[in-house]
């Protein structure tokens, strides 16, 4: 770890003045003349990142808290309760065949510990489909003092021994989510705290063997054109990457999470999937070095179809980075709806969330068509004021 | 031939796809009415087999590189040595540009037809040095910014009104136990950025150049690793200056061992110095251009080449700008003398060519080596 050595670490510290070192006559002190990165899991970290973004696959978001995986439960009827959630996830993280489409799942806490009924470890059923287990390690949004009644995110503390234990569990990637709201501002603050905060986690995660998956959401609310969205996108991602390269962050053993270059949801012209692609795209050609070698979109209230066309659109060209997906509304539901709680759903639920992982593969592989789409599908999940 | 007017007298040049939808009102960039012609230009630079020769040497340096074959520093020689090299035949199809001086700029041929005119003619076009020179800034061990900003815009102008269509601005940076310090990575980084706005308000594609000397004993992942650093805070700086990053050129030094240390093959500088772009360069860049610092002129030829040949990801063209390594066997060449010319331009062209397929990763290594192609061109502490 970093902290045993008390090597001087010549690059990385501001150093105040010119001979604040000052070294005793007749020794030479061996300085450390480049940054430590990543201690030991350098390689490990670039393989992991590299099987997450693979051809034809994306990550399935699974990471809901336990309220938020509440709310869900309470829509098909269901109680919150400890065995209806792991019900649930069992259902989706056992879904046979689930590896040809998915390449890594987010959980939550309470789920890297779970197991099937049959006492079968979630991280093992994963294992075995090829699907590298991640895990959600933020502590939510809090209020950020002094802003814009603009949110931060919390998680910080702590977070190298619980990122140490997800690892023995299993977990390879993590995730933390913040978010960013153009109807407020952005303030400069807001936009700098998160910024700051993620490439925190980054460092952290990365010394305790988590690919960390950098996530700046960019909230769908408000009224903004497209050309306002590319404007914040390009300012958020400009600051993400200054800090990341400050704190020391392989960029090969990173992923991102951003949200699309979209109109706001409450803007008067939507706008097409071919030009979300175009503007979306022009974004990442700024701001994300090639290094990154996957950029795994978040649905953020689309629907489903929405979310797959928009993906399939900025597939039909080659791209310097995996571009693929990371969703959890838009690919789970469809399967809550079929599965409304009954066991004899479940195959058919199962059956749901291959159709939605298939469709997301092909639009990765910018070969998706939407004829035969559902109704359900196509509707959109926007929520207004969406806290998590 | 068509595409390259369509470069040289108008803005309307629609073969980019950024071009026609940015103009709805994005605000990400600030709009310059020349933004089309921006892009196409910078795209046309790293046009496959072609590069930049750096013909920018100030007076001064000039005096020195004639000095060297014991030729007169005076406005005639000067105009004779940039006239043998424009004129030289086979070498305008390898370049894409050609970096001028101011006096250069205002030259024509002894026949009285403006080198301005003898290069769009070849499908060059033309730059100009716009920077001023560095300074040291004070309280630092030696460190520089790089001065020019006053007037730049209508420097700018006046530059783009002659035929100039980019621009070259040359920051230093240096490595040492404390250096470059964040003072002199911050203040060139914003430097560049300043300059890089004006150009493009201007219509003259700017190329960012943040030159990290070569002189130390560091090995090579240090200068990797300083060169990784200065990258990151000038594309930060660029981004939050506004600039058309599509609209920019890189001009980088290569990434290679401090000069007072071991040699490493081609091969290994080809993967650092990749390694360092694919980590900082937005694949927005369309090209990086690189400086030859003080490498031979066969040295230089190789490592772009072995980057070229390099398999993997490369969203950029990469290809030369080279001043030293490409003149150096050709001032040997003329030797001051006018029987020499037609010897002197053909040395110009085998390197030239090399350059050429160095950029498409096939030079063999077969080039004619002319008198001093693989003399090392590094001197101390090197100033312009």
């Amino acid at each position: 770890m970093a902290m045993a050595s008390a090597k001087l670490n010549t690059l990385s510290s501001q150093w105040i003045g010119h001979n604040s070192f000052s070294p005793r006559r007749g020794s030479s002190p061996r300085r450390l003349s480049l940054p430590i990165r990543a201690s030991s899991y350098q390689h490990e970290l670039v393989q992991t990142a590299k099987s997450i973004a693979s051809p034809g696959r994306g990550i399935l978001a699974i990471d809901e808290s336990n309220a938020t995986c509440g709310k869900r439960l309470a829509s098909i009827g269901l109680d919150n309760t400890e065995v209806n959630r792991q019900a649930y996830r069992q259902l989706l993280l056992t879904t046979p065949g689930l590896g040809d489409y998915i390449s890594g799942a987010i959980l939550f806490e309470e789920t890297l510990y779970q197991s099937t009924t049959d006492g079968k470890k979630f991280v093992d059923c994963l294992r075995g489909e090829n699907i590298v287990p991640g895990i959600k390690v933020d502590k939510g949004l809090v209020p950020l003092p002094g802003s814009n009644h603009e949110s931060w995110c919390q998680g910080l503390d702590g977070l190298a021994s619980r990122s140490a234990e997800y690892y023995k569990q299993g977990a390879r990637f993590a995730k933390w989510r913040t978010v960013v709201s153009i109807p407020c501002g952005p303030s400069a603050l807001a936009v700098t705290e998160a910024a700051w905060g993620l490439a925190r986690y980054a460092a952290i995660s990365q010394d305790n063997g988590l690919v960390p998956i950098v996530e700046p959401e960019i909230l769908l609310d408000g009224d903004h054109s497209i050309e306002r969205t590319l404007e914040v996108a390009e300012k958020v991602w400009a600051e993400v990457f200054s800090y990341l390269a400050e704190n020391n962050v392989i960029f090969e053993g990173i992923l991102l999470k951003p949200s699309m270059v979209t109109p706001g949801a409450e803007h008067k012209e939507k706008a097409s999937p071919e030009t979300i692609a175009k503007y979306t795209l022009t974004m990442l050609r700024r701001r994300v070095p090639p290094a990154v070698p996957g950029i795994m979109f978040l649905s953020g209230g689309q629907s489903e179809v929405e979310a797959t066309l928009n993906l399939n659109a900025m597939n039909q060209s080659p791209n310097p980075w995996h571009v693929s997906f990371s969703y959890a509304r838009a690919l789970q539901n469809s399967v809550l709806k079929t599965w409304k709680g009954h066991p004899e759903n479940v195959e058919a639920a199962q059956k749901a969330l291959l159709v939605r992982a298939k469709a997301n593969s092909l639009a990765q592989l910018g070969k998706y068509s939407a004829e035969g789409e559902s109704e359900e599908a196509s509707k959109g999940m926007f929520v207004k004021g969406y806290t998590y | 031939m068509k595409a390259l007017t369509g470069l040289f007298w108008s803005g309307k040049n629609k073969r980019t796809c950024f071009s026609s939808w940015i103009e709805k009102g994005s605000m990400s960039s600030f709009k310059s009415k020349y933004q089309d012609e921006l892009i196409a230009n910078a795209t046309y630079i790293g046009s496959p087999g072609k590069g930049i020769l750096a013909a920018d040497e100030s007076t001064g340096t000039i005096g020195k590189r004639l000095a060297s074959i014991n030729v007169e520093n005076v406005e005639t020689n000067r105009r004779i040595l940039r006239e043998l090299l424009f004129t030289a035949p086979g070498c305008m199809e390898c370049l894409s540009g050609v970096i001028l001086f101011e006096e250069t700029l205002y030259q024509s041929t002894a026949a009285g037809v403006p080198f301005v005119d003898i290069l769009k003619k070849g499908g060059v076009l033309p730059g100009i040095k716009v920077d001023k020179g560095t300074v040291e800034l004070a309280g630092t061990n030696g460190e520089t910014t790089t001065q020019g900003l006053d007037d730049l815009a209508q420097r700018c102008k006046k530059y783009y009104d002659a035929g100039a269509r980019f621009a070259k601005w040359r920051a230093v940076l240096k490595i040492g136990p404390n250096e470059p310090s964040p003072l002199a990575i911050h203040e060139n980084a914003n430097g560049l950025a300043r300059y890089a706005a004006i150009c493009q308000e201007n219509g003259l594609v700017p190329i960012v150049e943040p030159e990290i000397l070569s002189d130390g004993a560091h090995d090579i992942l240090k200068c990797a690793d300083v060169t990784e650093r200065v990258l990151a805070a000038c594309y930060k700086a660029l981004n939050d200056h506004h600039v058309l990053l599509e609209g920019t050129l890189l001009k980088p030094n290569m990434v290679t061992p401090g000069s007072d240390s071991a040699r490493v093959g081609p091969e290994v500088i080809a993967e650092h110095t990749v390694r360092a772009l694919l980590r900082t360069v937005p694949p927005a860049v369309p090209a990086i251009v690189f400086l030859s610092g003080g490498q031979s002129e066969e040295e230089a030829t190789v490592n772009l080449n072995s980057m070229n040949a390099l398999q993997g990801k490369k969203p950029w063209s990469l290809t030369f700008s080279y001043g030293r390594a490409l003149q150096q066997s050709t001032l040997k060449a003329w030797a001051g003398k006018d029987e020499n010319i037609p010897k002197a331009q053909a040395a110009l062209f085998v390197r030239c060519k090399a350059n050429s397929q160095a950029t498409l990763g096939t030079y063999k290594g077969d080039a004619n080596l002319g008198d001093g192609a693989s003399e090392s061109l590094h001197v101390k502490d090197y100033k312009y």
